[in-house]
């Protein structure tokens, strides 16, 4: 039923599981429908450095898993990006109909993953630049004025972000002035 | 390699008596029963014989069978053949939610038809109640198909009890019995029952080739039409070769039955005691006493089936499973949902169905080589990461649901 490649990654599969302190996780599938991934990715320079999975599935979606964690490691986030159902499906010698739907649960989870980076990141970035409300520019950590426009800076107790004029609650986290 | 087959359920091997009984059939016995000649007449001759034979074997009168082509196609016959013959009785079927897609299917093509259909729930063992069946019966009602035994779980049905409850209410009753004929004695007069499938394959005839055993002086109507073939209730030139092979199973299925049986039963007994010793969190579904010799049903939490099946065929051993994966349909198997099982459990399937030639060898090899098996998917699997963590390993996460719709 399944090619000898599928047969080989089901027999052993390369990056088999976590990481710890992993830069991003996806979890796809739902072992309500049976197949469930979860992908953990180590970023660095924008380049995935590791990639380990963990797969509760059928054969192929095992060897799925393996062969995504394969073509995905050591690729920039961009091209990891663009790997495809149609390419897994292609580089495992291809997988019967009825289990096309299990290379779409690899790229699938591998894409979950990178987006929680990419969205960590964000958050990061978010953190660390703080704007003026009045003139928007950065503005560093804990001081209490503006440099560029000299104005107080009235913060959110709650989540010391910096507060627009006049709001009576915190645009940042919903906190009641 | 060592080759272990625990598969029975999906076929058996053909006795060597049975394929001697055939082999003249395919060359120089080629008579046609309807023929008035002496080839014919041979043909005939063993026709009949293999006739009582298996009619012996359910302990039926051997004008009560009609061969057919599988169990399959006699459970069709029932119930279109009886749909059909008591239309202007009543349009009402009963069945119940575990049955053989050859009894749900043909109820629900005549659903399409106007029949009306009532589907009896089991409990957790998969055991029917017949107070239940006997509620589901209305004025209307013209059939209750119950099969005898799972062949998945491996349940018996209280199938005396339920015939009963219907024919106080003057409702005819047909059972499934693939799965119980040639793994405990059936007595089809004791039951009382007015129609019966069943296969060859199920106790070491050849393929191809079931019956239908029908109550004297029951009606019904053919689906094959075109010939006096079995008394005008199946037309089609009789395959002979196989109806041979299937009288000398039968034949030799009924004398070695108990010996068969308790053989079976001991190796799949050492399997339900020794199985939880090795391996954890492991669950055994059907009835724990009302079930078939050799039936050995368990969900072993954490791994998928199919990679269970593909990883015991690499070390020999057949087996089987009801997780969605090892399904055509990708559908998780409607005996385990029926159940109550959920999902993510059902998906861990797997089916021993053990024969009369197995060994406690071949029980050694399974339990020396499971384990491992077991151990290596599961350190690949999510669920048990989640278990080890001390987490609830089925917890649903938000947003996978819709996830998962998407890629289907």
């Amino acid at each position: 039923m399944y090619s000898e490649k599928v047969m080989e990654h089901f027999r052993n599969p390369r990056n088999v599981g976590e990481i710890e302190d992993p830069d991003g996780v996806g979890e796809v599938g739902n072992p309500v429908c049976g197949d469930m991934m979860t992908f953990y990715i180590k970023v660095k320079d924008g380049v995935l450095t590791d990639v380990k999975f963990k797969t509760f599935g059928c054969g192929a979606a095992i060897a799925v898993s393996s062969m995504v964690s394969e073509m995905a490691k050591g690729k920039k986030i961009e091209e990891a990006l663009k790997i495809t159902n149609e390419e897994v499906a292609k580089e495992l010698g291809g997988l019967p109909p009825n289990k096309l739907h299990c290379s779409n649960l690899g790229a699938d989870a591998l894409h979950a993953a990178i987006a929680d980076y990419l969205r960590k990141v964000k958050e990061k970035e978010g953190a660390k630049v703080c704007r003026c409300p009045y003139c928007n520019q950065p503005v560093s950590g804990e001081t209490e004025f503006c440099q560029p426009c000299g104005v107080k800076i009235i913060r959110c107790p709650a989540c010391k972000k910096p507060l627009p004029k006049g709001v009576t609650t915190c645009p940042e986290c919903g906190e009641k002035l | 390699m060592r080759r272990v087959y625990f598969d029975h359920a999906a076929a058996t091997p053909l006795l060597p008596e049975a394929l001697q009984e055939m082999l003249p059939f395919l060359k120089e016995k080629f008579g046609n029963p309807q023929s008035l000649h002496h080839f014919g007449i041979i043909a005939r001759d063993a026709l009949e014989r293999a006739r009582e034979q298996v009619a012996r074997l359910i302990n039926a009168k051997a004008n009560s069978i009609i061969f057919t082509a599988s169990a399959s196609e006699s459970n069709n016959l029932a119930i279109k053949g009886f749909a059909g013959a008591n239309r202007a009785k009543g349009n009402h079927i009963v069945i119940s939610a575990i049955e053989h897609p050859s009894v749900f299917e043909p109820v629900k093509s005549l659903k399409r038809q106007g029949f009306e259909l009532t589907v009896v729930k089991v409990d957790q063992f998969g055991r029917v109640d017949p107070k239940e069946v006997a509620q589901a019966i209305h004025s209307g009602t013209i059939l209750v198909s119950i099969m005898h035994a799972n062949n998945e779980i491996g349940t018996i049905q209280p199938l005396k009890e339920i015939v009963k409850v219907c024919h106080e209410q003057g409702v005819l009753v047909h059972s499934d019995g693939t799965a119980a004929v040639g793994r405990i004695a059936v007595d089809v007069s004791e039951l009382d029952i007015d129609a019966y499938s069943f296969s060859a394959q199920s106790f070491y005839g050849p393929k191809g080739v079931g019956a239908l055993y029908i109550k004297p002086q029951t009606r019904i109507s053919p689906l094959i039409e075109g010939g006096f073939q079995e008394r005008g209730r199946r037309a089609g030139t009789e395959n002979l070769p196989a109806i041979v092979g299937m009288g000398k199973a039968a034949e030799i299925c009924q004398r070695n039955l108990s010996t068969w049986s308790a053989s079976m039963n001991r190796l799949a007994q050492r399997l339900r005691d020794e199985l939880p010793q090795k391996i954890e969190r492991i669950l055994f579904t059907g009835h724990p006493q009302e079930r078939i010799p050799g039936n050995v049903s368990l969900c072993i939490e954490f791994v998928e089936g199919e990679a269970l099946l593909l990883s015991l065929d690499d070390e020999g051993i057949a087996a089987a499973s009801g997780s969605a994966c090892t399904a055509r349909t990708l559908k998780a198997s409607h005996v385990l949902l029926a159940i109550g099982l959920p999902h993510a459990i059902a998906q861990s399937s797997l089916l021993l169905t053990l024969g009369k030639d197995n060994t406690d060898e071949d029980v050694d090899y399974l339990l020396a080589r499971l384990p491992a098996i077991v151990e290596r998917l599961r350190n690949l699997s999510p669920l048990y990461a989640r278990y080890l963590k001390g987490e609830d390993p089925y917890a649903v996460k938000s947003g996978q649901e819709e996830n998962h719709k998407e890629n289907n």
